[in-house]
């Protein structure tokens, strides 16, 4: 797109604002869509982007949280930075669980936040809140514009820094004089960051070794992680597995980054994930994790993970590597090179046709089941009910709890960029505004945003949004009046103690949809949900679902915590 | 096991809270922090002396250390040829009668008086760590009004005996 040619068409002046630099820098960034709120300290990039309103689709959210977590999905699904703007102090501080959240699921996020102005900071001023101290351990790296000369070339380092290495967000706090006074014309700038060279090639013995070790290995195994789809490297998955028949696992953030449906796939592993794929990392010789960090909640007690493995880890953080698990063959790099590398490596061919017969015969034996129940709805069923509307082809966003582990477990995912959900973090409110995001992104594409009733009522304000930018969301509420993990968990470990995790008191959610000028429906039986879903998805405008699920129903498989993942409970009947 | 990191940084504002705030998010110990500008103008040394319970842990810590943007080099010399010194001020209860007294003991030590008042004296001692520490105890007794450490800074020595088992917490070990 012509990102050169909008740039040229504004007007040369040698004197502009600090705030018409930056919004020039965005335009020099390729930055089309933003995600912002506007406030005091902000009011002078307000007003320069008001000047340049052609270049931008701005996304006015009604929360700032709505804002980031739209940045969140949009940058998930179209692997561009997602760029957010806020205003100084409780504009800043609402986006700290987004922040947060970006860190822990490395997403390319560039967050602008104003600030008071300089001869203030630090005088406990109107809106003033220490942003720099708030946001430094949640951040890839931030930036307070000290002086106005150096905001073009922090603009082009936090771009750099926020989209390459290991992906995350990257803030810059700029004081409102900064913002609002006259400087000299000064974008063109070069930056070096001596400090950040990330490693992006693999080292060339370390991948023999590597091919050295699949040759002998006869239980090799996969673990894809969320760093396989950042690198863009799904199609050299498949083909490495394929040719040299690995099977292949993923982490719940993985999901998608190799075929849910191949013949080699296992499923997930983790917490929630399948007998085939769990026991796969149990009773393996050879692990190759790429670009998946150990997470407590795939590895289980790491006394038992993958206990009998030579454990390999391919990931371009190499703090990642050694962290939770030790690793003898550790190897720093981009998923995709590391993959083109080694598909040309190994000679010999696979000698491990007896261990995928077993994983075979896993998959046969231990399938996912659940209960089907005859009237109601159970939640397993609208999952795959969603699924076969969709093709399984939809663009899912979820929250965290049953209902993300549900969709992570029967929305079987086959292409790469699908799957939107808050892993790392688990933050509930995420699902619904990154749906917006990614709609933003993909505007063809069908975003089903699948929430909880408990995380919908979080950040449901951003309804507004369908409306105000016409996107044709697909709300789904798996509504069981409850908190449904915390609910299943004090079940499980506190005695059926449910402790202010249910939610009787609904909302009317069709009504709410209705005063939001979007069409609404509520379904409490199975055959009601058969009726209505063709409709939903024949609409070509949002909608918003409540769907009454069984109440009680729990995520089984499971690994209760500080448990092994070869002691799964609920894995049969 | 206690472990002396260096580290390179660009001299910007916020750097030692990155750094600092690294070493408590991820539940590492600081005994002691000393940071001072070097030979290049824009760029600052920091010397930690930690206290961690295993290598696997040191290597987490020193990745994490390298992982900010700020950071340039970070290097653990423990096991290195080393120069590293503190300087620690020790104020004596004393009076002109034991002031002969503590003369003589501080003398081994090399350390001096430097401010002398009616009913103390300040002592500055600089060294390693455990030899700021005798001198330490031995005055001791006779009442110590107040104590201030810098904290260790060090470097590597000029030259570097060539066999040293000096783990290496590069990746590619």
């Amino acid at each position: 797109m012509s990102v050169e040619a909008k740039a040229g068409t504004r007007t040369e002046t040698n004197t502009r604002t600090g705030a018409d630099l930056l919004v020039e820098s965005l335009i020099r960034e390729g930055v089309d869509t933003l995600f912002g709120y506007p406030g005091g300290a902000v009011l002078p990039i307000y007003d320069a982007l008001y000047k340049a309103k052609e270049s931008f689709h701005h996304v006015l959210s009604r929360h700032e949280q709505g804002a980031i977590h739209a940045a969140e999905g949009y940058a998930r699904v179209s692997g561009k930075p997602g760029v957010v703007i806020a205003t100084s102090g409780p504009g800043a501080t609402n986006l700290v669980t987004g922040i947060t959240d970006a860190m822990m699921d490395s997403l390319p996020l560039v967050v602008f936040t104003g600030q008071v102005a300089r001869h203030v900071i630090g005088t406990d001023a109107f809106q003033e809140a220490d942003v720099m101290g708030i946001t430094t351990p949640i951040t890839k790296h931030n930036y307070q514009v000290q002086s106005m000369s150096d905001l073009p070339r922090i603009v082009k380092e936090a771009f750099h820094i926020a989209t390459t290495g290991r992906k995350g967000p990257v803030l810059v706090d700029i004081p409102k004089d900064i913002a609002a006074s006259l400087q000299e014309d000064s974008y063109d700038t070069t930056f070096q960051l001596p400090g950040y060279q990330p490693t992006t090639k693999p080292n060339p013995l370390q991948i023999k070794k590597l091919a050295d070790a699949i040759a002998k290995a006869k239980k090799p195994v996969l673990l894809a992680g969320a760093g396989v789809l950042h690198g863009k490297a799904s199609s050299s998955l498949k083909a490495f597995a394929v040719k040299y028949s690995l099977p292949v696992t993923t982490t719940l953030l993985g999901l998608g980054s190799f075929p849910g449906d191949h013949k080699l796939s296992l499923g997930m592993a983790g917490m929630h994930g399948t007998y085939a794929a769990n026991m796969a990392l149990y009773e393996c010789d050879l692990l190759i994790n790429i670009g998946a960090r150990f997470d407590d909640r795939l590895t289980g007690n790491l006394k038992h993970f993958a206990k009998y493995a030579t454990v390999a880890h391919i990931d371009i953080d190499p703090a990642e590597i050694g962290k939770n698990v030790e690793t003898k063959i550790p190897i720093v790099s981009d998923s995709k090179e590391a993959l083109t590398e080694m598909h040309s490596m190994i000679q010999e061919s696979p000698r491990h046709q007896d261990w995928l017969e077993q994983l075979e015969a896993y998959k046969k034996e231990y399938p996912l089941f659940y209960e089907n129940a005859d009237k109601e709805v159970s939640p397993q069923w609208l999952v795959e009910a969603i699924y076969k509307e969709t093709e399984g082809k939809a663009i899912i966003t979820t929250d965290v709890g049953q209902h993300q582990m549900w969709a992570a477990q029967y929305y079987t995912f086959a292409n790469p960029d699908k799957w939107v959900t808050s892993g790392g973090l688990g933050t509930m409110g995420f699902g619904f505004p990154a749906a917006i995001g990614a709609q933003l992104a993909k505007p063809d594409e069908t975003v089903v945003a699948l929430v909880g009733d408990g995380g919908f009522q979080m950040t449901l304000q951003e309804l507004s949004l369908l409306q105000d930018k016409g996107l044709p969301v697909k709300v789904i509420i798996m509504n069981n009046e409850a908190l449904g993990m915390v609910r299943q968990w004090q079940e499980s470990f506190y005695e059926e103690r449910y402790s202010e995790s249910l939610l009787p008191v609904q909302p009317d959610f069709v009504k709410l949809a209705e005063s939001y000028h979007i069409r609404g429906f509520k379904v409490e039986t199975k055959d009601e949900l058969e009726q209505v879903m063709p409709e939903v998805f024949a609409y070509s405008g949002p909608v918003v679902l409540d769907c009454r699920v069984l109440n009680l129903e729990n995520v089984y498989p499971m690994i209760a915590p500080g448990k092994g993942l070869h002691e799964m409970i609920g894995v049969k009947p | 096991m206690r472990r002396i990191i260096t580290a390179t940084v660009q001299n910007r504002s916020g750097v030692l809270n990155r750094v600092t705030g690294l070493l408590h998010k991820r539940q590492f110990n600081i005994e002691s922090i000393s940071v001072g500008r070097t030979e290049t103008e824009s760029i600052s040394k920091m010397t930690f002396v930690v206290e961690v319970p295993d290598f696997q842990k040191l290597e987490q810590m020193i990745k994490q250390l390298h992982k900010q943007i700020d950071v340039l080099k970070v290097s653990d010399i423990t096991d290195k040829a080393i120069v590293a010194r503190e300087l620690a001020l020790i104020k004596v209860v004393s009076n002109s009668q034991i002031r002969n007294e503590i003369q003589g003991i501080i003398e081994p030590f090399r350390a001096s008086i430097i401010d002398v008042s009616r009913d103390s004296l300040t002592v500055q001692v600089t060294g390693k760590t455990d030899k700021v520490e005798a001198l330490i105890e031995l005055l001791r007794p006779y009442g110590i009004k107040e104590l201030a450490r810098t904290g260790l800074t060090a470097f590597l020595r000029g030259h570097q005996p060539q066999v040293t088992e000096i783990p290496d917490y590069s990746i590619l070990k």
